[in-house]
């Protein structure tokens, strides 16, 4: 049996469509530690750990939360869609590939966040004006790019949409 | 969450509320002219739309609480449950005199305001309850919010003020946040306003008037000087913000 095998199930997740067992956890762990410690994604970061930075961001039922301040436990029955579930197969999505054309990545660490963030952002509302971007964004920190060149990957990307 | 991930709580039993339809409604009863929100209800539903309309200094609340993230997992149970006085919702709550629907293995009781935060994260729920829904009046006249903070957004209020006008009975509200233990009623401040000066609609009140009312209730406020702000400077914040919310309810 392969360590994935061992251990006693506690509940189930549903990540970026699939179904996860998480066994022998403790019952008050975050998604955020669950995600990346006991399910092998460690795409959401975490820093802050309480709400301020928007590193950890998932979607969960089509809202963006935090995942440092869900606990796990209570995301039962939930669709949770992290950064690993949004391109196929590996590949770059659209706003991922924005991100690096226009230098919105620097150290990177709050990248994933932000393509989760800008991901919820455009599927709710395609063609968002300067304010609403910046205003759905307002929970994502980056302390390297100052949000210059992550706003020009939000433009670059409804502009592509646009003309398809 | 945040005493779990910062501050070593370590819970071992986890009652998982988020199946729990009811708790994640709200309704409007026109008759009643009150609104019951479920204590599961999320800030982002409050920011926009039906709630905006009949509550909006609850509106406000919402919208200043924390980023995007945090207004789609925040709700007014959690205030209620937390308790801070810096609770972004607990002074509409107080102006508004909202009822608290509690449930719990005895059954419901219904709590006003005023008997449900008792201190600085301590509240009237027994073991093993928790809030049910929180139903509000809807006014006739002017209601709004005001918060004073380090910067714009994602900030914790270094004070905040709701003021509520209701013109069919005269009288005025006004209740504070983080200047006190608690969510601190103006009475007195209040009381003197509606003895100065008439309320119902379409009445002035000229500029002294203002800022007296706003130097009474700021003489009600019992700030404390710590890590966020000084004494000094909320009582200044509290005297200006129900100052200018005063002056709104009336332009």
């Amino acid at each position: 049996m392969s360590a994935q095998e061992l251990g006693n199930e506690i509940y189930t997740l549903r990540v970026n469509g699939q179904s996860h067992p998480v066994k022998d956890a403790w019952i008050g762990e975050s998604l955020l530690y669950v995600l990346r410690e006991r399910l092998g994604l460690p795409g959401a970061k975490g820093a802050c750990e309480q709400g301020e930075c928007g590193s950890c961001t998932v979607v969960m039922d089509s809202q963006a939360v935090c995942s440092c301040l869900v606990m796990a436990a209570a995301a039962v029955d939930t669709e949770i869609l992290t950064v690993e579930g949004l391109g196929e197969n590996g590949s770059l999505t659209d706003i991922q590939q924005a991100f690096l054309v226009a230098g919105g990545v620097q150290c990177g660490f709050c990248t994933p966040g932000f393509i989760v963030a800008v991901h919820h952002l455009l599927d709710s509302n395609p063609e968002p004006s300067d304010d609403q971007i910046r205003e759905s964004l307002s929970g994502n920190i980056c302390r390297c790019t100052g949000y210059g060149r992550i706003l020009e990957a939000v433009k670059i990307v409804i502009s592509q949409r646009g003309t398809r | 969450m945040v005493e779990v991930n910062l501050h070593g709580r370590q819970p071992q039993t986890v009652i998982n509320l988020r199946r729990v339809e009811e708790l994640h409604e709200w309704s409007y009863r026109p008759t009643q002219q009150s609104i019951t929100i479920g204590s599961a209800v999320p800030y982002s539903v409050m920011e926009t739309g039906k709630i905006a309309e009949l509550v909006p200094a609850l509106a406000q609340a919402a919208r200043t609480v924390g980023s995007p993230q945090i207004r789609a997992a925040g709700t007014l149970g959690g205030n209620l449950g937390t308790c801070s006085p810096a609770g972004d919702s607990l002074p509409v709550l107080s102006a508004l005199n909202a009822v608290i629907h509690l449930i719990g293995p005895q059954g419901t009781r219904d709590l006003p305001w005023g008997e449900f935060m008792l201190g600085v994260k301590k509240n009237a729920l027994n073991s093993g309850e928790f809030v049910h829904s929180i139903t509000v009046p809807v006014i006739q006249g002017w209601q709004g919010y005001a918060k004073v903070g380090t910067r714009n957004a994602m900030v914790i209020a270094t004070a905040s003020a709701c003021l509520v006008r209701d013109t069919d009975e005269g009288l005025i509200s006004i209740a504070l946040g983080s200047v006190g233990p608690t969510i601190i009623r103006c009475s007195q401040a209040e009381r003197w306003l509606r003895k100065t000066t008439s309320l119902r609609a379409g009445a002035q009140i000229n500029a002294d008037i203002a800022v007296e009312f706003g130097r009474r209730v700021s003489d009600e406020a019992t700030p404390i000087d710590d890590h966020r702000s000084t004494a000094a400077y909320r009582r200044h914040c509290v005297a200006i913000l129900a100052q200018r919310l005063l002056v709104r309810s009336l332009a």
